[in-house]
């Protein structure tokens, strides 16, 4: 809302520092966003009368005028412009002036002629049509006000108003309006408050001869008030109508469209006009819309509308969207000669629904919708037709029609200072509460509160509490610490999430932040077999973009996306996690499971899938999960993002029978899919399992007394044993003395039969009794060896 | 090393003769060890002087296993004598050695001498996201304050996220331009309030809990927008609790996350589910609140909503308003991050550079 701080001291004194006026009405809740006086970039700018037009000695187009600007002799000025002539008025940028866009005008010589200053056109000056629409857009601005010589430009147009940008929250749609803000400016400073009581006096005819009124739907227009002005001369309005409509950022049109305006800003309630001879049978119904019934609105649009809209119509046709916007043909023209009025009260919520099916959002439908006053109806029409009256713009017909049926019900709330005080935390006296609700305008007698009808978002305790706190001052509530002692905690699966955390980062992995939405193409990025379960996916209805459409049901694109971009900016390589959450439907209309997941990427010179194992597991370590087995990821049963790995680089990992997440290199498909042209690595890990699987005690196991035997062994086996079965074999035929078996050579190549690939361990052993012998080690030895020999590895000779 | 003393004829002969020949052998054998110890300038050469004159067959070895043919008092004299020169040379070896392997340890390390300028082995700890670091920060604060912080989901029903929160059903916050809905009609929660609300319905007064998460709005990407964001709402509910006390925490948080002389102010707003309502504004850091523009010229910069929670919320949770009350807060974490480490596009903490996420 754009307050006209020249059009509010018609209502109250404002005569304090422009400043201090915006910090005190912002600490009362009425915030300022931003304000600006017009014409503070034209300076020594005035009007000046045009003496005489003489021909210039050099040019064809020029001419030079003399101009009386008040001083003791005329000033000389070439101008280009064709329309200034003898006796006109004209806006004069003397020597040493300045313009809108930083434009500064000095006296000089055009074409061997003497010049000392400038006369400005309508757009020099920073204006356009709309603001004097007697002027024209390419010449010298004629000025038709009233001034005298010498007089400074911004007085003679009526530049020396301040517009004050105030945020006016939803609650307070009666702020909407210059008396509104008015009123608050009043509880806010303390001067008088000058409103008074619209009056017209209207001629001895009967409305009801020119105009009936029937209001079929009074659920959706509890009031309509409707009047009539006859011989209307339509015009442009006074420049002190322009101004305030300027400032408040609405353009002049002509003096009955003006009109409307100027009492909507005025009292925050729309008003229309309608030609009466567009109103057939001179009838108005206000009636819901019939399905398919057309309308073309005073955009040019033709607008289908449905039943549940509410229309202003005549006696076959609706006239006007009620509330929202007028019809083409029934709007003001030059020709009108009989104008209806509307000052009416619809129902916010029917406003709102309209307009948004409509995709029209009006002026008045925007106020409509935050739900109005149905007592300002007849207080704005009066207005508008005592201006009608003032401007001589018609004759007003009688009296007005109006059809009421809102309950207008003020709000009567008990006063307990007491509870208030407690509340707020302050100390303030029944006379300080109660001086601050009567500044604005509530009564207190009896023990209860009364609220003005206006005032609709006041209902409860709080609503009173409020009140009188800002009126108090928030700045006046002092600090203090909650009573009373608790201790904060952080659950088991907090503590467990930072570790995840703390153990990622600590291995040298960066946390990424993405995006929970996520693209269906992704899905097919990923080679996502057609029927898999991670394609039933939440989707949203009203998404930005198709990239952003669907919760992500696996992290994993987000990821790889993450790592092409990396790998695209030129990043050399990268350590990458999230802490992320999948969103899984529910059966049933439950809400969907959001399940934590832990992603992990990495791309570069010393990455290969091992590094990523090793990452993992060192990771699992630290939270707790020793010896977990590695699979085929193409074994996996809870993981379809296997279709993303390189199957034969790629494994499940597994925790007593659960598969806690899946990792390995991308498949060079996906790779390609998102412009990665190096290998790169990821691995998804379920969050919920690897907390089911911790082991959340440490153990202490006492430091050894007894010595180690360590044996190495080089073994030859078949190319397609894992690794993991010899450990297995070693690990069960060991037995209790085993502590531990370290892989510390697989060799494929030279020496080596075809298809066979050599394996050596370093196999410590040691017993917490006593120091192994030679014997017991042998044993063990020669047990390992035969276990080995039925896993299918022999000991290299 | 040859042995240029000893020689068979020398066992042969006996008696006085034998012995007189005996001592000055062992005085040979001490200056000769004398001499070539004090020019053995390496380790290895000490130790071969070691065996030649004390090892099982060495010099002084050889003399001393005849001693067996010395009468009974001729035995211990020469034995003394014999000792002192072992005595003697063991002393002068060890010297020796400590001597030669100082000297040995003092060649190695100048030998082994660096240029420490090199640059270091790279290793890499990686680290949390700037938005974890900065909510981690604040999450401690709260819980220094007796905050439990609960979590709750990011898909949720209108019912939680707008009807119980006292946002009417025609609120514009409802739009679809502002809120995303899924075909199942959940609405991605706009504000992290619904685990309040969640909170309340379960716990029992006296409540102090912070919420942090995700939220959601439908505003497009650019450079202070991003319809994903993060929240960290606070909830007091207790009896007597104060608009006083509101601002006393508020301060408190402020203050420890930008230092002592951090100034707030709240100044009256609307929030549908609290009342009074305010936003809170931090004095601008740039110009210390004259106008700048970097505050728009206010002086203060808002940072976050406030308020005593509405009466009706309270009762819609089960908890009665008459008896208990609080307050709540929201602050938007993005921002605190983002003025934190005066990052100007949002963005930066969405795109995930490691060129950016590496400076945390």
């Amino acid at each position: 809302m754009n307050l006209s701080m020249k059009w509010l001291s018609d209502y109250i004194k404002t005569d304090m520092p422009i400043k201090e006026f915006c910090h005190r009405m912002t600490m009362t809740g009425s915030k300022v966003e931003a304000y600006e006086t017009e014409g503070t970039e034209i300076s020594n700018v005035v009007a000046g009368k045009i003496l005489s037009v003489t021909p210039h000695e050099n040019s064809d187009h020029l001419v030079v005028c003399q101009v009386d600007v008040g001083e003791a002799s005329p000033v000389q000025i070439v101008t280009g412009a064709s329309n200034v002539h003898e006796g006109d008025w004209v806006p004069a940028a003397l020597n040493g002036s300045t313009l809108p866009g930083g434009v500064k005008i000095k006296k000089g010589k055009l074409r061997g002629v003497e010049s000392y200053g400038m006369l400005c056109s309508l757009g020099e000056l920073g204006l356009t049509l709309h603001d004097f629409p007697y002027a024209i857009e390419d010449g010298i601005f004629i000025l038709k006000e009233e001034c005298t010589a010498g007089q400074d430009i911004k007085e003679v147009l009526g530049f020396n108003d301040t517009s004050v940008e105030f945020e006016i929250t939803s609650n307070r749609p009666d702020c909407f309006s210059v008396i509104g803000l008015a009123r608050e400016v009043h509880a806010t400073f303390g001067e008088p408050l000058n409103i008074k009581e619209p009056t017209f006096k209207g001629n001895s005819e009967d409305v009801n001869k020119y105009l009936s009124v029937n209001v079929h739907n009074k659920t959706l227009c509890p009031r309509y008030i409707g009047g009539i002005v006859k011989n209307v001369k339509i015009e442009t309005s006074p420049i002190w109508l322009r101004e305030r409509l300027r400032a408040s950022g609405v353009r002049p049109i002509n003096n009955l469209v003006d009109i409307t305006n100027f009492v909507m800003l005025e009292y925050g309630q729309p008003m229309h006009a309608f030609d009466l001879r567009y109103v057939k049978d001179s009838q108005i119904n206000v009636r819901n819309a019939q399905n398919g019934e057309k309308i073309m609105t005073l955009d040019e649009v033709e607008r289908e509308l449905s039943e549940e809209m509410l229309v202003i119509a005549d006696s076959e046709k609706p006239i006007a969207v009620a509330g929202v916007m007028g019809g083409e043909f029934s709007g003001i023209m030059d020709d009108t000669t009989t104008v209806v009025f509307e000052s009416a009260n619809f129902a916010n919520d029917s406003i709102r629904k309209t307009s948004k099916k409509l995709g029209m959002r009006t002026d008045a439908s925007s106020r409509y919708e935050k739900g109005i006053n149905p007592e300002n109806t007849l207080p704005a029409i009066k207005r508008a037709f005592e201006l009608v009256e003032m401007l001589g713009a018609g004759e007003v017909v009688g009296s007005v029609i109006d059809c009421n049926n809102s309950t207008s019900v003020k709000s009567v709330i008990d006063f307990d200072p007491e509870w208030i005080n407690g509340l707020l935390g302050t100390d303030i006296s029944e006379k300080e509460m109660i001086g601050c609700l009567e500044s604005l305008n509530f009564t207190v007698s009896g023990g209860k509160v009364t609220a003005p009808d206006y005032r609709t978002d006041i209902a409860f305790k709080a609503d009173i509490a409020e009140e009188i706190a800002r009126i108090y001052g928030y700045d006046k509530i002092e600090s203090t610490s909650v009573r009373g002692v608790a201790q904060g905690h952080f659950t088991t699966l907090q503590k467990f999430e930072r570790l995840v955390k703390s153990s990622m980062t600590a291995l040298g992995c960066y946390e990424i932040n993405s995006f929970a939405f996520i693209s269906p193409k992704y899905f097919d990025k990923i080679l996502l077999p057609a029927d898999s379960k991670l394609r039933k996916t939440i989707t949203i209805t009203n998404p930005l973009g198709e990239d952003t459409s669907v919760m992500r049901t696996t992290a994993l694109p987000s990821m790889i996306e993450v790592i092409s971009k990396n790998y695209n900016n030129r990043n050399a390589s990268a350590k990458l996690f999230e802490l992320g959450k999948e969103y899984i439907p529910s059966e049933n209309g439950e809400l969907p499971e959001e399940n934590l997941i832990l992603s992990i990427g990495m791309y570069g010179e010393d990455t290969d899938f091992y590094t990523l194992k090793g990452t993992v597991d060192e990771m699992l370590a630290n939270i707790g999960i020793y010896d977990c087995d590695y699979e085929r990821a193409a074994d996996s049963k809870d993981f379809d993002e296997k279709s993303a790995m390189h199957p034969g680089r790629s494994a499940v990992i597994i925790k007593d029978g659960v598969e806690l997440g899946i990792i390995g290199e991308l498949h060079p498909v996906v790779l390609a899919d998102y412009d990665i042209d190096i290998r790169a690595y990821a691995a998804v890990l379920s969050f919920n399992k690897m907390f089911e699987k911790s082991a959340t005690e440490k153990v202490y196991k006492a430091l050894p007394k007894f010595p180690a035997t360590s044996r190495d062994l080089s073994l030859i086996c078949n190319d397609d044993i894992p690794v993991a079965h010899l450990e297995k074999a070693i690990k069960k035929s060991v037995g209790s003395i085993l502590e531990t078996i370290t892989l510390f050579d697989v060799y494929k190549g030279k020496q080596i039969e075809e298809g066979k690939k050599s394996v050596s361990f370093s196999i410590t052993m040691r017993s917490s009794e006593s120091t192994l012998t030679d014997e017991q080690t042998d044993a063990a030895m020669k047990r390992v060896l035969k276990a080995l020999s039925e896993a299918g590895a022999e000991l290299r000779m | 090393m040859s042995c240029p003393v000893l020689g068979k004829a020398f066992f042969i002969e006996s008696g006085k003769e034998w012995i007189k020949n005996m001592k000055s052998q062992l005085e040979n054998i001490k200056a000769l060890a004398e001499q070539e110890l004090s020019a053995c300038t390496d380790l290895k050469v000490l130790e071969t002087l070691r065996v030649k004159y004390l090892g099982k067959k060495g010099e002084l070895t050889a003399i001393l296993k005849q001693m067996g043919k010395l009468s009974a008092e001729e035995r211990p004299v020469m034995g003394q004598h014999a000792n002192e020169v072992r005595q003697y040379i063991e002393n002068e070896i060890s010297s020796k050695a400590a001597e030669l392997s100082a000297r040995e340890q003092e060649e190695k390390i100048k030998a082994e001498s660096i240029d420490i300028t090199l640059p270091g082995k790279k290793q890499q700890i990686g680290s949390l996201h700037p938005l974890t670091q900065v909510m981690n920060e604040v999450t401690e604060i709260f819980m220094g304050m007796g905050y439990d912080v609960v979590e709750g989901p990011e898909i949720e029903t209108e019912y939680y996220n707008f009807t119980a929160l006292n946002i009417p059903e025609n609120h514009p916050a409802r739009d679809t331009q502002d809120t995303f809905y899924s075909a199942e009609n959940f609405v991605l929660r706009t504000a992290t309030s619904t685990v309040q609300i969640r909170t309340m319905e379960n716990r029992k007064p006296p409540i102090r809990i912070i919420s942090p998460g995700r939220v959601y709005r439908s505003d497009a990407i650019d450079a202070t927008h991003s319809p994903l964001f993060h929240q960290i709402e606070g909830l007091v509910i207790d009896k007597g609790v104060t608009m006083s006390d509101l601002k006393g925490t508020l301060e408190t948080l402020m203050k420890k996350l930008y230092g002592e002389d951090c100034k707030i102010r709240l100044r009256p707003h609307y929030f549908p589910f609290t009342e009074p309502s305010a936003e809170v504004d931090i004095m601008c850091f740039n110009c210390g609140g004259k106008g700048c523009p970097m505050c728009k010229n206010e002086g203060w910069i808002e940072i976050l909503g406030a308020g005593m929670v509405h009466p009706k919320v309270l009762e819609i949770c089960g908890i009665d308003s008459n008896e208990y009350g609080g307050f709540a807060f929201g602050i938007g974490l993005e921002r605190i991050v983002m003025r934190r480490y005066g990052i100007k596009d949002i963005r930066l903490l969405i795109e995930n550079d490691l060129r950016f996420l590496s400076q945390f």
